[in-house]
């Protein structure tokens, strides 16, 4: 029926085959943002426009504690909720997948299950570092300037890794919710998630009980770190988790990996269920 | 190994909550054939397929495909089907070309091979022009198509289909009832869900019938027609009074005794000779001067089986019948 010879494949080892399916899974998803250049010019269009309106417009009446220059304290802020955002495109490709049958073709498939997840994870962390250097060369052309070295890529990879840990956050809550729809609703959760933070404001400028919940959110240590990193203003605070910023940069993320990652592969193994 | 059957499952169970999805669910393929399983929303065809395909595992019984083991060989049962679910499992921002690579790819042919099985497959389901286009451009018989050579890379040994034609339009049932066929003529053994009677009938040598999760009947397709007694010429008078006369005149045409309904004011009998029956019928209550309201031909429906078969109907029509 085919001319081709469709028996076994080439003889390779486990491995080779979890890695070669997750490739090809990755393969896939950077295939869609070729497919579709609109879809990451909207993911950095919200970032982007935050640069532009909080630098611009409300850039000379904010102000940041401990003296600097607003933009400055911006940028890094902007870079943290672009990974912040980044978990709600997780979500909405897995439920897409999973509430169209994708998922369910690849579990039917010899393939390494692990794979679908996996490979879902690579791809998110490519696209996550192609907007990173974009929004950084924006920055750049705004007139922002990091210091370079050793701190600027440890920077960067506080930033992936705080994208890291909400891939699986993305993954659960994409293979929980039931319909494409209601992951979009995912953003309203996001959003004022991303604000009770230190990203636009510095937490000691905000009432006492709202500063507190916005300095432990974990995604101000991954900015105050990161603004440290690139010799930028920090906006100071004097409680521990601020004190202690580049610690928790490495801590937060690690406690939601531990988390989310084990839910999310459950959530995974109840599709069997 | 096998003896012969591609699927064989004794006494499925499957348990969702206090659902019984699966109640000792029995079945048994013949290699080389389409067998269909015929059953309304909700009698458990669905939960059948997921489980000899190995998405979701069973609480009891046994089941094998291509003789293996689902539950304990699942990873060599995975290389020896296909599966063409209710929602054309294909991805919609692809095109068709990068959708049969990637599986192929997935099914590890490597990448030469996968793209030459992409081309080969693309010609053979008629979608060569579309080849390079996005598959959310696709009409839903070609998305069924598409659906369809995926689930045919690796020429599998089994191939469930789960409601291929459900949602399509006549034209585009036909096409994809005709790859069916040529599939089959391959020599690939076939498991196909439908709620119609007529998919099953113009597609299957062997029909399973599906109800609360239980096998109820495993017959040829003539011998579910014959159980049901085929088509039926179906007439509504205006006038009460009208029906006795109704009865006799569809008591000449028909090959059974007429049923008459005197709150409907319907009367509807078996018949063979079709359009003849229709005409004869039609043409003597005219001379007659009795007041028709409706006539016509009906083929015996899903339910038809089920209320023979069964005593009662299926749910849809037991949940119209409650809204009328």
């Amino acid at each position: 029926m085919s001319a081709l010879d469709l028996t076994g494949p080439a003889a390779h080892g486990r491995t080779y085959w979890v890695l070669a399916d997750c490739w090809n899974i990755v393969r896939r998803g950077l295939t869609h943002y070729r497919r579709q250049p609109v879809n990451i010019a909207w993911q950095l269009g919200f970032p982007i426009l935050s640069v532009l309106l909080y630098g611009y417009v409300f850039g000379s009446a904010m102000k940041v504690p401990g003296g600097g220059d607003y933009q400055d304290f911006l940028m890094p802020g902007m870079f943290v909720m672009t990974m912040a955002f980044g978990f709600i495109n997780t979500a909405t490709v897995v439920v897409y997948d999973s509430t169209k049958g994708v998922i369910d073709r690849f579990r039917s498939m010899p393939m390494a299950s692990s794979a679908v997840v996996a490979g879902r994870g690579v791809t998110d962390l490519v696209v996550a570092c192609a907007e990173l250097a974009i929004m950084m060369l924006t920055a750049l052309a705004m007139g922002w300037r990091p210091d370079g070295g050793w701190g600027f890529l440890a920077a960067f990879g506080l930033l992936l890794w705080l994208r890291f840990a909400l891939i699986w956050i993305g993954v659960w809550l994409g293979l929980l919710v039931p319909n494409p729809e209601a992951a979009g609703g995912l953003f309203a959760v996001a959003f004022p998630l991303t604000m009770i933070s230190s990203i636009f404001v510095a937490p000691q400028l905000m009432p006492d009980w709202l500063g507190w919940v916005a300095a432990w959110n974990p995604i101000s240590s991954t900015a105050a770190a990161a603004r440290d990193l690139f010799g930028t203003p920090v906006g100071g605070g004097d409680s521990w988790v601020e004190q202690h910023a580049l610690l928790m940069a490495g801590v937060w993320p690690l406690v939601l990996t531990a988390v989310f990652l084990p839910l999310a592969v459950r959530r995974f193994q109840r599709l069997s269920r | 190994m096998n003896d012969g059957y591609a699927v064989r499952a004794e006494a499925l169970e499957k348990r969702y909550g206090e659902k019984r999805a699966l109640d000792g669910f029995d079945l048994a393929v013949r290699e080389g054939t389409v067998h269909g399983l015929l059953g309304p929303n909700g009698a458990g065809k669905t939960t059948a397929v997921r489980i000899l395909s190995t998405l979701v595992r069973l609480d009891g019984g046994r089941a094998t495909v291509a003789g293996l083991d689902v539950a304990r060989q699942a990873r060599e049962v995975r290389a020896r089907i296909g599966l063409t679910g209710q929602y054309a499992a294909v991805d919609e921002v692809l095109t068709g070309r990068q959708n049969l690579e990637m599986f192929g790819r997935l099914f590890h042919l490597g990448g030469r091979r996968a793209r030459a099985r992409a081309t080969e497959l693309l010609e053979r389901f008629d979608l060569t022009d579309a080849a390079d286009k996005g598959v959310g451009g696709y009409s839903g018989g070609m998305r069924r198509r598409l659906d369809l050579a995926a689930s045919m890379i690796l020429a599998p040994a089994v191939l469930f289909l789960d409601e291929p034609t459900t949602g399509l339009d006549p034209r585009s049932r036909g096409e994809v009832w005709e790859a069916v066929r040529a599939l089959v003529a391959d020599g690939t053994t076939v498991l196909l869900t439908t709620q119609y009677l007529e998919e099953a009938d113009k597609l299957a040598s062997r029909i399973t019938v599906i109800d609360q999760g239980r096998a109820i009947a495993d017959d040829t397709p003539d011998g579910l027609k014959n159980l049901v007694g085929g088509d039926r010429i179906e007439v509504v008078v205006a006038e009460r009074s009208d029906v006795p006369r109704a009865v006799k005149v569809v008591a000449r045409v028909a090959d059974g005794e007429p049923e008459s309904d005197d709150t409907e004011l319907r009367v509807h009998a078996p018949v063979s000779d079709r359009v003849a029956a229709l005409t004869e019928v039609a043409r003597t209550l005219q001379d007659e001067g009795v007041r028709v309201e409706d006539i016509g031909l009906r083929r015996p429906s899903l339910d038809d089986v089920f209320l023979r078969l069964t005593g009662h109907r299926t749910d849809v029509a037991r949940t119209k019948e409650a809204a009328a």
